[in-house]
């Protein structure tokens, strides 16, 4: 059985049909899942995409995350279904607060697109295990919001619990406490980070690299495995 | 105040009315009364004011617009010309591309985000309204000199507003230009370019037919905002004395107009729609005039059905707001139910606020009592039109007397380096870097190319890898010296930029920012850029699809460089076949393309260095043009060329600096037989670009050329980590790289 993954579309979604996009080229069904919809529509696993959810209005993600869609998503992902939350879809992860912490401006207060290297800190995640740890990649970064910033507590603790998944390399590009541009929960299923692996899947598109790739074929592999 | 109603105005044919305080001129207002056969109503003068103001009404330019309708090139890829939205063109394989360029100078200066971003939204709009998926954003922008003080102010504001509304609404912003000159400072041009695809089935256009079909208003709710924005701002000179104008710039919500663009477009899929209009200057007086226009004629509007932001707001103002993100549709019947459900999936606010009628007037009620009454051909289309006066300034001789040529030369390699390091630094040479990355560049996934590229290209079909490509350009400096050569300038600079990336032109448009029209100085550049340009479009076979005219770019007595900015259209079957600027290979054979002959008028060298601006700009041959872009597409198909670069601007040394800092790669150069080195480097003669050729293709690219009758000179190869012009200097990339990226920076971060 091929293996769905669904996208959710709030108002204001930009990256929903880039994400839908690298589904099918890594090998999956793509699904569309609306935010007024709470059926998941028998998808395997869900990617929240980047955009401006609600135009970000109030604070990034804050709105999204009260969706109805949101209901079942958050109750299926404490459940251990995979969940990947790409820049907007990171901040409605941490404003569901399915992982912790939280975006600010960027400390240059600029927007800031541009190809971001970044090292796999943990290749063990739901959707990253097809890349080894240590692993330097290079993704389109492109965000107004993406300082990631945490207490001491919980940074010491993603920390020692190995659940940076990436960090910036050759210069962080918006102040994010310890280069942090990516973390997963304890259990590995729910990943969220600003930069953008879904434009980074096609040798012709964006950069001209296909490092995001690994995303999505690790989750394939992961859910035809299980 | 009591409501003026039709009936009042005809029984006070007296009453003062402030028709001067809206921008009309005493020959205007008596032409209303007599087309009306009485005093207009307060609202029906709003509306003439508005539409009949030289933003809508184009009443200066129209008597020089009107060539590019009349030299129009034998060209069967014209699916739409001008008079709607936008101009579409045929692209092949069933699919239509629609783009325009357009201004939003005035608004941006005074309110630098706000301007900008609504700029952006207006141009968005106007592709979503001829039935098309926007797809990508351009910028073509002009600001005072880069250390003036008002710069670091209008710059960042505009750059934020263009970034804070176009990443929200999910373009790619591909290209365009930022150029700086004291000329600008008072009047920075902030022009705007979208590309919209559609098939060619789904062409929407902008009328109103059908007795009984309603007339829908959606998106947002309309508000105090922009009243007056085009009578008042786009139509009038600055003057440091005048009240603050500051209401009249709209301001923009983008995550509303994200909505209104996929709500729009799943109307469109199931056909619910027989005319559609965007809603921008003018409002909702230029919506129904132009869409009754169009249509049959007759229109009957309920305006106090139209949802307002703020309840306090009279009729007039109703109609001339400029509320951002509004749209307005012609439904018939039927599909009004569905029509209504589609908005309301999106959250967008929809109205049936009229309808179509057996008549031949325009009639707005409010509250069941006529306050409108007209033809509507004679608001839209009839609006006076102006042969204003133009002749050739008293002082365009001794301009172009003043030659370049006579100014000092480098003494010596030492000063002929320095002056390269100079140059790639200059603000108007500098990496626009910090700037193009405050836009998202990768948003829908299909940027094949985007700035600094020499053209932005869009894949528009996964499948067959169907592309086009879009380049904007334009030199005040070179059109100030002579606006016939200049407008030709851009066009040729644009066309190649196209031809370079490998995309094959089709179709311009053109965005044309110009001081007073009633300064016959400026009305002469007008005329000479004009001519120029339609003449150019004939010889080159690229029709202009529309666009607009910017006029009152000054500041009292002082204005703009004349500056047409021309926008080429390309296509490109596949876009694998792309061709980048990066040299990114060692062992790259670089070939120069074209003639290059001692061209200094005008120049970047002439500008840094000398601070200078006389002469003639360098001399078109679009003749060779066109054969350049033949070679430049047919080596790119055909896998003989790695990298191309159009010269233009700052010259070889300028192109070859870039293309070397983009691959990571050094050149060593040779300066051809017959040239000195400081002209092979800083001319800016027209008709050239530098390729990267493989080895493998070395004899069969020169072959080509040969056989073509294009002059071209192998002058050096992709190697090591500077760039040496043998016998005269080098430069390590690393010194080149931090000139060329450190300048913006340094003055805007």
């Amino acid at each position: 059985m091929t293996t769905r993954i669904g996208v959710v579309t709030f108002p204001g979604t930009l990256d929903d049909q880039d994400a839908l996009r690298a589904v099918r080229i890594a090998g999956a069904e793509p699904v569309s899942l609306w935010h007024r919809d709470k059926d998941l529509h028998q998808v395997d696993a869900v990617v929240l995409a980047g955009g401006f959810s609600y135009g970000d209005y109030l604070r990034a993600g804050a709105i999204s995350r009260f969706s109805p869609v949101m209901e079942t998503l958050i109750e299926q992902a404490k459940a251990g279904m995979p969940v990947l939350g790409i820049c907007n879809g990171f901040q409605i992860l941490t404003e569901a607060h399915l992982l912790p912490g939280a975006m600010l401006r960027n400390n240059h207060l600029h927007f800031i697109c541009r190809d971001q290297k970044l090292r796999v800190e943990n290749a063990e995640t739901a959707w990253t295990s097809d890349y080894s740890s240590g692993q330097e990649i290079s993704v389109p970064l492109k965000n107004m919001d993406g300082r990631y910033t945490a207490d001491e507590r919980t940074l010491d603790e993603l920390e020692a619990e190995g659940r940076v998944a990436f960090r910036y390399l050759d210069g962080n590009p918006n102040g994010s406490l310890r280069d942090i541009a990516g973390i997963t929960n304890a259990a590995g299923n729910i990943v969220g980070l600003m930069p953008h692996p879904e434009h980074a899947v096609e040798p012709l598109i964006g950069t001209g690299r296909t490092d995001g790739l690994g995303f999505f074929t690790s989750i394939i592999k992961k859910l035809v495995n299980a | 105040m009591s409501l003026d109603t039709v009936k009042h105005a005809a029984e006070t044919p007296d009453a003062a009315q402030p028709w001067k305080e809206l921008g009309l001129k005493e020959d205007e207002y008596a032409r209303i009364r007599e087309i009306l056969g009485r005093r207009p109503t307060g609202a029906e003068l709003a509306m003439y004011s508005v539409m009949w103001s030289e933003h809508c009404s184009y009443k200066s330019s129209k008597v020089h617009l009107k060539q590019f309708g009349e030299k129009v090139p034998a060209n069967d890829a014209m699916l739409v010309g001008i008079g709607e939205n936008a101009g579409v063109v045929d692209v092949g394989q069933g699919y239509a591309v629609t783009f325009k360029v357009e201004s939003h100078n005035h608004p941006s200066y005074i309110e630098p985000y706000q301007g900008a971003a609504t700029g952006i939204g207006g141009i968005v709009r106007d592709i979503l309204a001829m039935g098309a998926r926007p797809v990508a954003v351009v910028d073509p922008l002009r600001f005072g000199a880069a250390d003036h003080p008002d710069t670091k102010r209008v710059l960042p504001g505009v750059v934020a507003g263009i970034g804070g509304y176009g990443n929200c609404l999910g373009l790619p912003n591909i290209g365009g230009e930022v150029v700086f000159d004291a000329c600008y400072q008072g009047n920075p041009l902030v022009n705007a370019g979208c590309i919209g695809v559609m098939k060619h089935e789904d062409i929407h256009l902008a009328q109103a037919s059908g007795p009984g079909n309603k007339v829908i208003l959606y998106g947002a709710r309309t508000g105090g905002d922009g009243i007056g924005g085009v009578s008042v701002l786009a139509s009038e000179t600055f003057e440091s004395t005048g009240p603050a104008k500051r209401p009249a710039v709209q301001v923009g919500d983008p995550f509303q107009e994200k909505l209104l663009i996929e709500c729009t477009l799943e109307i469109f899929k199931e056909k619910l729609v027989a005319g559609i209009q965007d809603l921008g200057g003018a409002g909702l007086s230029c919506a129904t005039s132009e869409l009754a226009s169009a249509g049959s004629g007759g229109m009957r509007v309920e305006l106090d059905t139209v949802p307002l932001r703020d309840s306090s707001l009279s009729p007039e103002e109703i109609l001339m707001s400029e509320s951002q993100e509004r749209m307005c549709a012609i439904v018939e019947p039927q599909h009004v139910d569905r029509f209504l459900e589609i908005c309301e999936k999106w959250d967008v606010i929809a109205t049936v606020i009229g309808e179509v009628t057996d008549g031949s007037q325009l009639e707005i009620f409010w509250h069941g009592e006529q306050i409108v009454d007209v033809p509507p051909r004679s608001v839209a289309h009839d609006g006076p039109v102006y042969q204003r006066p133009f002749a050739r300034p008293s002082w365009q001789d001794a301009l172009q007397a003043d030659d370049a040529g006579k100014l000092a030369r480098p003494a010596n390699a030492a000063e002929l380096r320095e002056q390269v390091l100079k140059l790639v630094a200059s603000p108007n040479q500098a990496s626009k870097a910090w700037i193009t990355d405050q836009y998202d560049r990768f948003v829908q996934g299909n940027t094949v190319l985007a700035m600094p590229e020499d053209a932005g290209m869009i894949r528009i079909d996964a499948e067959s890898n169907l592309g086009v490509a879009l380049a904007t350009d334009g030199n005040g400096r070179y059109a100030k010296l002579d606006p016939y050569t200049g407008a030709q300038l851009a066009l040729a600079e644009s066309y190649r930029n196209v031809a370079a990336s490998g995309a094959k032109p089709l179709a311009i448009s053109d965005c044309l920012n110009f001081g007073s029209p009633e300064d016959p100085d400026v009305m002469w550049q007008f005329a000479e850029a004009t001519r120029g340009l339609a003449d150019g479009c004939l010889e080159l076979g690229t029709p202009v699809t529309g666009g607009n005219v910017s006029l009152y770019n000054q500041t009292g007595e002082t204005a703009i460089h004349p500056t047409p900015v021309v926008a080429v259209l390309g296509v490109i079957d596949d876009v694998n076949r792309r061709t980048p600027v990066a040299f990114a290979e060692e062992g790259q054979l670089l070939y120069l393309l074209g003639d290059t002959a001692e061209e200094f008028g005008g120049s970047a060298w002439s500008e840094v260095v000398h601070q200078h601006l006389g002469g003639l700009p360098p001399k078109v041959d679009l003749a060779r043009e066109k054969l350049l872009a033949e070679i430049l597409i047919s080596g790119s198909r055909d896998g003989m060329i790695d990298a191309a670069h159009d010269l233009s601007d700052g010259g070889l040394i300028q192109a070859v600096t870039e293309s070397c800092l983009r691959g990571g790669k050094g050149a060593r150069l040779v300066v051809p037989d017959g040239l000195d080195a400081f002209t092979f480097l800083f001319s800016e003669s027209a008709g050239r670009a530098v390729v990267a050729v493989p080895r493998s293709e070395e004899l069969r690219f020169t072959d080509m050329c040969g056989a073509r009758g294009l002059p071209v000179a192998r002058i050096g190869v992709v190697d090591g980590e500077e760039i040496e012009i043998q016998g005269e200097f080098s430069i390590p990339l690393s010194e080149l790289r931090t000139a060329h990226e450190a300048t913006i920076p340094a003055l805007l971060a």
